[in-house]
């Protein structure tokens, strides 16, 4: 039984294996979509998608009006910044106007976490799709991030990744790197990978871990060089200093001393292994300048793979039903 | 006017099955098949008779914020809830800081439904930094100071306020949070905090501002009330200095008996309260303490926020729960149910409250009535007939409250105030003002 189809996605902590590789899947046959000339399908013609970014996000925001207009969807898109939200007008208050104009799902961005599960609440008729919500989850990031290393991994084998399953998850090693705590992409990832079978570690100072780490399915790692060579994936965070992350640590310098990917790191880093970031990537924070051009990364193809992922999110929390196949 | 509340299990120094005659606003008489004649009945099979309920600590929000509450109301819903009295808290907008602040409260207490005394703040405006005319609000009837929402900052301060209030016989009342332990937390850091992304208040903030003030209160010789007391290792220190012999007491709300952290996973702002909802495991050791003894009070920290206050993200809302309509049913559940004993129950919810409010005994303010009695004869008749067994479900559109924020809606609770007595009339009935 699915529980993505015809769904909100607001978490990846309660999707099963069989639920991400359904997405993982699907997200692979619309990479096919993006590769014809007409680059469009009729899946969701008809249907309404409302983006309500109340946080600025460029590559999110672009990713999900993307898939949606390439899924034929109509796209109603709220200027956060420019609307009555900036007079004072309540999320509800928001949600009910929108839902009144006949919306079929709704993105939302937060910077509260918990917000689409509000949402959801208030409107149980349209489906709510997590963009993002403060320090909580950020399902498609998670799920964008599954389907490139299993993309990657799958090609190296010279075979599609839906052939794969989740085979190449088994045993994996997922070496998470940084602010953790305040990271909801760490968060879904840390679902994601779990539930796909992988071995996670993490490794941050420990200012930047959440409280109750212990119970996460990850081993917590005090000392990065301890650990590089474990490594199958080696994944970055950002620290969002800019929101004040940055005094759960002495400096940004020390941070990039003791835990960033410097280019001397990345010499122990195994040959095969992939080095990711959510971006918008600290240049000389969290990684030396170089390392994120290291033939290693794959963080464009984190990039390129957004719209895809978002493609199936849509469809499959949208249309749902197996009849609607594209 | 009398009335005669016939077949209840009278809870006094003893508990026993009798009738309670009220007459002139007095019990009249107490005892087996007493004569009705001339008296309405008020049928108490199955149920407890006893002091009506007292409230240690009830936001009223008035003056300032009557959209959320206001005396009127929050006495209403007192009544309802089996309340004969309440201390109406002083972080209303202004601050009970002043005798003109303090009578405004009292003198528009006294057309409310039941008894409303008010505590008064320990600092001027709240700020932490001048104290409160301590002595003169004593003469009008003050009890009880406190900066609630908050700790007094500056350990100084709180030194001087305890110091102070020695002579004057009125308690130094604390919120126990260190502000700067907790930041900006939402709820209890933990687990739940971590996976749910909320930023997280500490159990030892609650910890190091308990040790602070019992330190201080033992060098003072003051008189020290921690509010709300939410944690297993707050509350043992607690208990540590009262046997060591500091003059410390404490109180316990009924949602810290009955929910835990877990209640945040809906990020409904409804379960945002300060101190935070803790770990299951703190919420145990709160039921223990109270069946034991441990605890002086059930105390409601009823906290009314408008509707569309609190109908927003968990980190944006306003933190506070209700509390009046519903906290006897919970103190029973959290006592063991309908075997617990009764005398626990008047102590926790009455007798001690009282006490502590200085609406027991000589010290009673004037204007205000004599609480927390032995349902003796002479007694003014602030009376409660609760029924242990009475079932109903909350439901947060029929409160008496002006407020929504229960976490309780759609819960089923066992035991009810059915009448609510004060000074011999009838203030409510069923769960309606009467």
């Amino acid at each position: 039984m699915s529980t993505i189809r015809g769904r909100s996605l607001l978490s990846l902590s309660d999707l099963t294996r069989d639920d991400l590789i359904e997405v993982l899947d699907a997200a692979e046959s619309f990479v096919e979509v993006h590769r014809r000339t007409v680059k469009k399908v009729p899946a969701l013609r008809g249907r309404v998608v409302a983006s309500l970014f109340y946080e600025e996000s460029t590559r999110t925001r672009l990713s999900f009006e993307t898939a949606a207009k390439r899924l034929s969807a109509d796209v109603l898109s709220l200027a956060v910044a420019s609307s009555s939200v900036k007079k004072g007008e309540s999320l509800r208050d928001t949600i009910a106007t929108i839902e009144a104009l006949g919306i079929d799902a709704v993105v939302l961005r937060h910077r509260a976490s918990g917000a689409a599960e509000q949402v959801a609440r208030y409107v149980p008729d349209v489906r709510v799709i997590n963009a993002g919500d403060g320090q909580h989850q950020h399902p498609t990031q998670g799920l964008l991030d599954a389907f490139t290393v299993r993309q990657v991994l799958a090609e190296r084998q010279g075979a599609r990744g839906s052939e794969t399953g989740s085979a190449l998850f088994a045993g994996l090693h997922v070496l998470i790197v940084g602010d953790i705590r305040h990271s909801r992409v760490a968060r879904s990832d840390i679902d994601a990978y779990a539930a796909l079978g992988a071995e996670i570690r993490v490794v941050a100072p420990p200012t930047l871990l959440p409280p109750g780490i212990e119970t996460w399915p990850v081993q917590v790692v005090d000392r990065l060089d301890d650990t590089l060579e474990w490594a199958d994936i080696v994944s970055l965070l950002r620290l969002q200093h800019e929101r004040g992350t940055g005094r759960f640590v002495p400096s940004l310098a020390e941070f990039t001393a003791t835990f960033g990917l410097t280019v001397e790191r990345l010499t122990r880093v195994r040959p095969e292994a992939l080095i990711m970031h959510p971006g918008p990537i600290n240049r000389g924070v969290e990684l030396d300048a170089a390392v994120a051009d290291a033939p290693a990364a794959v963080i464009t193809r984190q990039v390129a793979n957004g719209v895809p992922i978002r493609m199936a999110v849509l469809f499959l929390t949208i249309a749902g039903n197996r009849e609607d196949e594209p | 006017m009398r009335v005669l509340i016939r077949g209840g299990l009278v809870v006094g120094r003893q508990a026993a099955l009798a009738d309670v005659l009220v007459a002139d606003g007095r019990v009249h008489e107490v005892g087996p098949s007493l004569s009705a004649r001339g008296a309405s009945v008020i049928d108490a099979e199955g149920c407890w008779v006893g002091p009506a309920f007292v409230d240690l600590h009830t936001h009223l929000r008035e003056p300032g914020n009557e959209d959320a509450e206001t005396i009127e109301s929050g006495a209403r819903a007192g009544a309802v809830g089996g309340y004969g009295a309440l201390v109406a808290m002083p972080n209303t907008d202004p601050a009970l800081d002043s005798v003109a602040a303090v009578r405004f409260v009292l003198e528009v207490g006294r057309r409310a439904a039941i008894d409303v005394a008010a505590a008064a703040s320990i600092t001027v405006g709240r700020r932490g930094q001048d104290l409160t005319a301590m002595a003169e609000l004593v003469e009008i009837g003050v009890r009880l100071f406190t900066d609630d929402g908050t700790a007094v900052r500056d350990p100084a301060v709180l030194r001087r306020a305890l110091t102070y209030a020695r002579p004057l016989g009125v308690r130094i009342a604390e919120h126990a949070e260190d502000a700067d332990l907790v930041g900006d937390g939402v709820m209890n850091e933990g687990t739940w905090s971590g996976r749910l992304g909320l930023t997280g208040r500490p159990a030892v903030a609650e910890l190091v501002t308990v040790l602070r003030d019992i330190e201080l209160a033992r060098e003072t010789g003051g008189s020290l009330h921690i509010l709300h007391v939410s944690t297993a290792a707050a509350l043992a220190a607690i208990v540590r200095a009262r046997r060591e012999g500091v003059d410390v007491t404490t109180e316990v709300t009924p949602h810290h008996l009955t929910l835990d952290e877990s209640a945040c996973a809906s990020y409904d702002a409804n379960f945002k309260v300060n101190p935070p909802l803790r770990t299951a495991a703190d919420v145990a050791a709160l039921q223990r303490a109270l069946r034991d003894g441990e605890i002086d009070a059930v105390a409601t920290d009823h906290a009314p926020h408008a509707p569309e206050t609190k109908d927003q993200a968990f980190d944006e809302a306003p933190a506070g729960v209700l509390g009046l309509e519903h906290a006897a049913a919970l103190t029973l559940e959290a006592l063991g149910g309908l075997g617990s004993d009764p005398q626990r129950f008047f102590d926790l919810l009455s007798r001690r409250p009282a006490a502590l409010a200085g609406l027991r005994g000589p010290r009673c303010p004037q204007g205000l009535g004599q609480h927390g009695g032995w349902v003796e004869l002479g007694d003014e008749a602030h009376l409660v007939v609760f029924d242990p067994r009475r079932q109903w479900v909350v439901d947060r559109a029929t409160l008496q409250s002006r407020a929504r924020n229960t976490p309780y809606h759609g819960r089923e609770m066992t035991g009810r105030a059915v009448v609510t007595m004060v000074g011999g009339r009838v203030v409510a009935r069923d769960g309606a003002p009467a």
